[in-house]
């Protein structure tokens, strides 16, 4: 493998800049990936590294990773906020890779809700 | 957890959660003195001296949808396993410091795991907050600051696909090349 360099970072600013002129850049979902102390030791990371995985093989651009602390459902981590524009937020529970690829392809890509792994629908009420 | 990369996640998510801008991890293979030393600086709101005292009991927490906090006491058990310690420091207002130590060829030393990843996932879910990671192994260096990226990727968001493989690529390469063995 080619040393990775500086120059790396300036193709990879050059490429994003002639993706994003042809969108309009909107992010269509957000996923939160809960990153407490309880999420963490039950696997939290591995599923975020397979939801990293897959926005990078799918190419896609409108998806919005971002990390969250404990909600206080320690027992039913690693927990995932699904949240598509102008929808509820759907709230996954014990998550592992498999099935975060899995609300990847069917729920984040073609909207259609993975049920078997709701815990539930709806915003947090406290943090 | 069994990885001395998530305590490093879970600690420094504390950071964040403290309001931190900058947050420094700081890691140090000493083979003369057969030790690990990591530490993690940040700047964010800080404890007072009672709460300082009370960080590491596993029943003390300041959040309110549970009883336990867990993350400072198991790190301090992972340290004292291996003969090391923890040691923490802070100052409302300024920020917190976090020192442990590990016997670095002890047998119950949790091994690194994996450090890019975790970067990668601290840098994707708090793209305001800028991150330091530095690594020495004897007199090699390895170091990351998530400022200087910012400078040359300008007004592409770091958190960014492109810019976390990069950064996780750029990790396993630098560790990779000052022959890190933790």
């Amino acid at each position: 493998m080619a040393k990775i360099t500086i120059e790396d970072l300036k193709k990879i600013k050059e490429r994003v800049h002639a993706e994003t002129a042809l969108r309009d850049g909107h992010l269509r979902v957000k996923v939160t990936v809960h990153m407490g102390t309880c999420g963490i030791a039950s696997g939290a990371k591995e599923v975020m590294d397979a939801l990293l995985k897959e926005i990078e093989e799918a190419g896609v651009t409108d998806v919005a990773i971002t990390t969250s602390g404990c909600m206080g459902l320690c027992s039913r981590e690693p927990l995932v906020t699904v949240e598509i524009l102008n929808q509820d937020p759907i709230k996954y529970e014990y998550m592992n890779s498999n099935k975060m690829r899995q609300v990847f392809k069917r729920h984040i890509l073609e909207g259609e809700i993975q049920n078997p792994f709701v815990l539930a629908r709806g915003a947090e009420t406290q943090k | 957890m069994l990885e001395l990369a998530l305590h490093i996640l879970d600690i420094a998510e504390n950071s964040t959660r403290a309001g931190a801008r900058h947050v420094y991890i700081h890691l140090n293979e000493d083979r003369e003195h057969d030790l690990l030393n990591l530490e993690i600086t940040d700047d964010g709101v800080g404890m007072d001296k009672e709460s300082l005292a009370k960080a590491v009991d596993p029943f003390y927490t300041t959040k309110k949808v549970r009883r336990v906090g867990l993350g400072l006491p198991m790190l301090a058990q992972a340290a004292e396993m291996t003969g090391g310690e923890l040691i923490l420091t802070s100052e409302p207002g300024k920020g917190t410091r976090l020192k442990v130590t590990f016997g670095l060829g002890h047998i119950d030393r949790q091994p690194l795991g994996d450090a890019a990843g975790v970067m990668v996932t601290l840098i994707a879910g708090n793209p305001d907050i800028d991150f330091t990671y530095c690594h020495d192994h004897g007199d090699q260096s390895y170091l990351l600051s998530t400022e200087e990226i910012k400078k040359e990727i300008e007004d592409v968001p770091i958190n960014h696909v492109e810019v976390l493989k990069y950064i996780r690529n750029h990790i396993a390469e630098g560790l990779k090349e000052i022959g890190s063995e933790a």
